[in-house]
């Protein structure tokens, strides 16, 4: 089984709308939607939940007004700034670090299990999907994003699924760290525009940093055909195989607008191209 | 007046509106602090163009254990107290994994030998540039750190005090809805989501309108590249009586410019036009939330 991380630097370069058209291809697979900060992959596959489970993560700390003396020792220890002048904790900014439950002498503070969201399993038309639903404002998503990345994997080996195909978030920091343990592969989503150039050479800096081989595909060609140029010459130089260019077409948009993946919107125009970008990338994974 | 611009989903436009609007008010001749809080990203630069001076190297504080004065393998009060396993013993002392730390200092508070002393990690870098009469800073996250809030913090505190009091300060948020978002919009006086008329664009903005009704923060939206998909944005917005502060229309020749780290404002008067009334809405927006009637 192998395990396959959609990924691109900057937002809005179309990595679920890939992540969609490529689950329509091949043998089922599992797919699991990593960008728990918004996710949309569920627009588009129109997942059934089969099961729902709460999802805690670290801790959140209490202050007791009853044995709260105002003291203000507690909010002096503090470094993220987690105690309001009422002595009321801050949900926004609490680490769960346990310093003001340490420091407290009167005993006021304490902590505690934080739900920070669900977690579920669903059914989809082309395998089983786990995705997750973060709570407004909470922290943690990386520690979703490797909770439901382990799910999925759990899931793709007792259905001896062949792939597991993971939608990731924008950024390089933690929720993209998450989503890059143990995978075999990551595949860049570029489009050739100054931002996402520079984003996505970052982001492969980072899959560098952890020795992942990545794959590509430039999407929104024709926008800037100097900076498609950019692209491939910068993947050639960093021997990242460019499995396909997908040209800039309304049909991304339109087949959101009909909760379709690109491919079954327009299966002789883009879809062509990503089949042909589903062969080259199974035959890359050795999935045949 | 601090504005913050963000959007739950990414790319929806929400450098192209901050940059926009830092020129508009650039132009207008009032001093703009303008700050980049998409750390692990940022792409600002590229279209303010503004002129470096001085880089910063910014920190987290995490512990450095002094093997010499630690009381051993039964105390090990530090090991248990953290919360994120960033000790552990290790052979014959303990092992601190300085990427895992928060930095709360919690493992230095508790040792009863004193042997836990502060060194540092690098978070990344902030540097601070101009443009006329803007004020630019920007963070960037060291490749292969996770924790972006903390560097979001810092670069925030020094904008805060290399440009004390400007006129108007514009902050870049970087996408989603969660920490870094919140580190971002903390002290906004008003927000613009920006979001385009997309499903997906729908639905992220309804997950950053619930976080923006949560922290009290006054917002309205923007929606770029009207015309691209359908209504259902315009209707989510009169139903839930949201402002729409304007409009910016798709178009292929706008994505071009922006594929080349253009202006809209420098190469399209149409947009100018249409920025200037975002402006506007957002004065407005902030005076009604200042009357109380967010």
């Amino acid at each position: 089984m192998k395990q396959l991380v959609v990924i691109s630097g900057k937002g809005g370069t179309g990595k679920t709308s890939i992540t969609a058209a490529l689950a329509g291809f091949g043998p089922k697979k599992v797919l699991a939607d990593c960008d728990v900060d918004a996710a949309d992959l569920h627009l588009i596959l129109h997942p059934k939940k089969i099961e729902s489970v709460d999802f805690y993560s670290g801790q959140l700390a209490a202050i007791d007004p009853e044995q709260c003396t105002q003291c203000g020792i507690c909010a002096d220890s503090c470094r993220f700034d987690a105690i309001s002048h009422d002595f009321e904790i801050i949900k926004e900014h609490c680490e769960g670090c346990g310093v003001c439950e340490f420091v407290c002498p009167q005993k006021a503070a304490s902590m505690h299990e934080r739900k920070c969201g669900y977690q579920y399993v669903s059914e989809t038309r082309f395998g089983t999907m786990v995705h997750a639903e973060l709570g407004v404002g909470e922290e943690n998503s990386g520690k979703l994003v490797t909770s439901v990345r382990r799910r999925a994997k759990d899931i793709a080996e007792q259905q001896s699924a062949k792939l597991v195909i993971v939608d990731g978030s924008p950024g390089v920091g933690c929720p993209v760290i998450a989503s890059l343990a143990d995978v075999d592969a990551c595949l860049l989503v570029a489009e050739p525009t100054v931002s996402a150039v520079h984003d996505v050479k970052r982001v492969h800096q980072l899959t560098t940093h952890f020795k992942i081989p990545c794959v590509a595909i430039i999407n929104k060609c024709g926008v800037n055909p100097e900076l498609e140029k950019e692209l491939k010459n910068y993947c050639e130089a960093s021997e990242v195989p460019v499995l396909g260019s997908l040209n800039y077409d309304t049909a991304f948009t339109q087949a959101q607008i009909h909760g379709q993946t690109v491919a079954e919107y327009a299966p002789t125009g883009i879809g062509e191209d990503i089949a042909i970008i589903w062969e080259r990338l199974a035959e890359y994974l050795d999935l045949n | 007046m601090q504005i913050a611009i963000a959007s739950g989903k990414g790319g929806t436009g929400k450098t192209t509106v901050a940059t926009n609007l830092a020129e508009y008010y650039n132009r207008q001749g009032q001093t703009v602090s303008f700050l980049d809080c998409d750390v692990e990203e940022p792409n600002a630069h590229f279209f303010l163009t503004p002129e470096w001076s001085d880089e910063l190297k910014e920190t987290v504080p995490v512990p450095d254990i002094d093997t010499e004065a630690c009381l051993g393998e039964e105390c090990r009060k530090c090991i248990s107290l953290c919360r994120f396993k960033a000790l552990i013993w290790m052979v014959d002392s303990v092992l601190a994994f300085s990427e895992l730390c928060h930095g709360c200092g919690l493992c230095e508070l508790a040792c009863p030998a004193g042997a836990i002393l502060e060194s540092y990690r690098e978070l990344g870098t902030s540097v601070c540039g101009t443009r006329e009469n803007i004020i630019f800073h920007r963070g960037l996250l060291r490749i292969g750190e996770a924790m972006a809030p903390p560097l979001i913090k810092k670069v925030k505190a020094r904008s805060l005090k290399e440009s004390p009091s400007p006129d108007v300060r514009i902050l870049d948020c970087p996408p989603g809805a969660t920490c870094p978002v919140v580190e971002s919009l903390e002290g906004s006086d008003f927000a613009v989501l920006v979001t385009e008329p997309t499903p997906f664009g729908l639905n992220d903005l309804k997950i950053a309108v619930n976080l923006l009704r949560k922290l009290e923060i006054p917002f309205g939206v923007v929606v770029n590249r009207a015309g691209m998909g359908d209504k259902q944005v315009e209707q989510y917005l009169q139903k839930e009586s949201i402002t729409l502060l304007g409009s910016l229309p798709h178009s292929l020749a706008a994505a071009s410019a922006y594929s080349q780290g253009q202006l809209l404002v420098d190469v399209f008067p149409e947009y100018r036009e249409e920025i200037a009334s975002i402006a506007k809405a957002i004065e407005e927006g902030i005076n009604a939330a200042r009357g109380g009637a967010a």
